[in-house]
C-alpha cells in the first residue's frame, strides 16, 4: 500500500517534471527539472528493488550529467528567446507523432504477455539473502567482465574526446616552457657569497632585464662570425 | 513480490519516452534541450529494463541498465563538448544553421 502510494507520487512528479523539461521557457529551469526527474526515477528504481542503480542514477546523472548540462547552459551566452521561435509551429507536428507513438506503445503494452517458459529462461536469478549491490557485483565482475572493461574504455574515449574537442591554444597566454628553463644558460651562475652576510650587505640579485639581455646573443653571434 | 505491477512501470516509461520524442520536435532549434530529451528517453528505457528485471526476478536487466548509464554519460559529455566548440566557432547553437557539411 505504502509502496503503491510512493509509486504514484514518484511517477506523477517524474512525468510532470519531464513535461517541464521539454516546455520550460528558461533552459536553466529545464535542467533543474531534469534533476528532479532523475531523483524521482531513482525513487521508482528503489521501489522496483534496484537500490544500487538508484544510487548510481543519483550519483552519475544528478551529480555529473545534469551538472554538466547546467554548466554548459550557464557558460554559453545564448539568446534562448530567439531559439524558441517556431515553438508553436512545431508543437502540433510533435503532438501528432508523439500521440501515434503513445498509441502504438499502449497497444503493445496491453497485448503482450510473458512466454510460459519465461521463469525458467532466467539468465541471472536474483539470489536470496544477498544485497542488491552484492548480487550485481557477483555477476558484473565475473560473467560480464569484458563488457565492464568495454564500458570503462568507452568512458576513457569519451573523456579524451571531450578534452581534445574543447582544448584550444589562446594567443597571449603564458605557459611554463620547461625546455627553455632547463636549457637556459648565461643568466644562471654559481657565486661564492661571503659567510654571514645577509641580504642587507649583498643586496638582492636580480636577473638582467630582457631588454638588456635580448640584443646580447645577437651581438655575440655576429662577433663570432666575423 | 512487487506491490506495483509491471504494467504501471511500462505505462510510466512509455509516457516518458513519448515526452522525450515530443521534446525533440518541440525544441527543434535548441541542441541542449534536444540532448536533455534524449536523456529522458534513455531514462525511460532504463526504467523499462529495471521493471522487467524486478518482475522476472532476473538481474540481467539491471546489468544492462548500468551499461546504458555509462553510454548515456559518455554521449552527454561528447555532445556537450561538440555544442561548446560549435558555439565557439559560430556564435549560435541553432540546429538549422548546422549545415556546413551540406549533408
Amino acid at each position: 500500500m505504502i509502496a503503491a502510494l510512493a509509486f504514484y507520487a514518484f511517477a506523477a512528479i517524474l512525468i510532470a517534471s519531464a513535461v517541464m523539461v521539454v516546455t520550460a521557457r528558461n533552459p536553466v529551469h529545464a535542467v533543474l527539472f531534469l534533476i528532479l526527474a532523475f531523483f524521482n526515477a531513482a525513487g521508482l528504481f528503489l521501489i522496483a528493488g534496484a537500490e544500487f542503480l538508484a544510487m548510481i542514477l543519483v550519483i552519475v546523472y544528478v551529480g555529473a550529467v545534469a551538472v554538466l548540462f547546467l554548466f554548459v547552459v550557464m557558460m554559453l551566452d545564448i539568446d534562448f528567446a530567439q531559439l524558441r521561435e517556431g515553438f508553436q509551429r512545431y508543437a502540433p507536428f510533435g503532438a501528432v507523432i508523439g500521440g501515434i507513438l503513445l498509441i502504438e506503445l499502449f497497444m503493445a503494452v496491453t497485448v503482450w504477455r510473458f512466454a510460459p517458459e519465461a521463469a525458467t529462461l532466467r539468465l541471472n536469478p536474483n539470489p536470496e539473502g544477498v544485497t542488491n549491490a552484492e548480487a550485481l557485483g557477483r555477476i558484473l565482475y565475473t560473467d560480464y567482465i569484458y563488457l565492464f572493461q568495454a564500458a570503462g574504455l568507452i568512458l576513457l574515449v569519451a573523456m579524451i574526446g571531450a578534452i581534445v574537442l574543447t582544448l584550444r591554444d589562446r594567443p597571449g597566454t603564458r605557459r611554463q616552457d620547461i625546455a627553455a628553463q632547463v636549457s637556459r644558460s648565461g643568466s644562471v651562475s654559481v657565486r661564492r657569497v661571503p659567510l654571514g652576510a645577509g641580504l642587507k650587505e649583498i643586496g638582492i640579485e636580480r636577473p638582467p632585464s630582457p631588454e638588456e639581455t635580448a640584443p646580447k646573443p645577437i651581438e655575440h653571434h655576429h662577433g663570432g662570425h666575423h | 513480490m512487487m506491490a506495483v505491477s509491471l504494467a504501471h512501470y511500462l505505462t510510466v516509461s512509455a509516457i516518458l519516452l513519448v515526452l522525450g520524442v515530443f521534446g525533440i520536435f518541440l525544441n527543434r532549434k535548441n541542441v541542449i534541450v534536444i540532448l536533455m530529451s534524449v536523456e529522458l528517453m534513455l531514462l525511460a528505457v532504463n526504467l523499462n529494463l529495471v521493471a522487467f528485471s524486478a518482475a522476472l526476478n532476473d538481474l540481467t536487466g539491471q546489468v544492462f541498465t548500468m551499461f546504458i548509464l555509462t553510454v548515456a554519460a559518455a554521449e552527454a559529455a561528447i555532445g556537450l563538448a561538440i555544442v561548446v566548440i560549435y558555439f565557439r566557432n559560430r556564435g549560435t547553437i541553432e540546429v538549422e544553421d548546422i549545415s556546413t557539411l551540406k549533408g
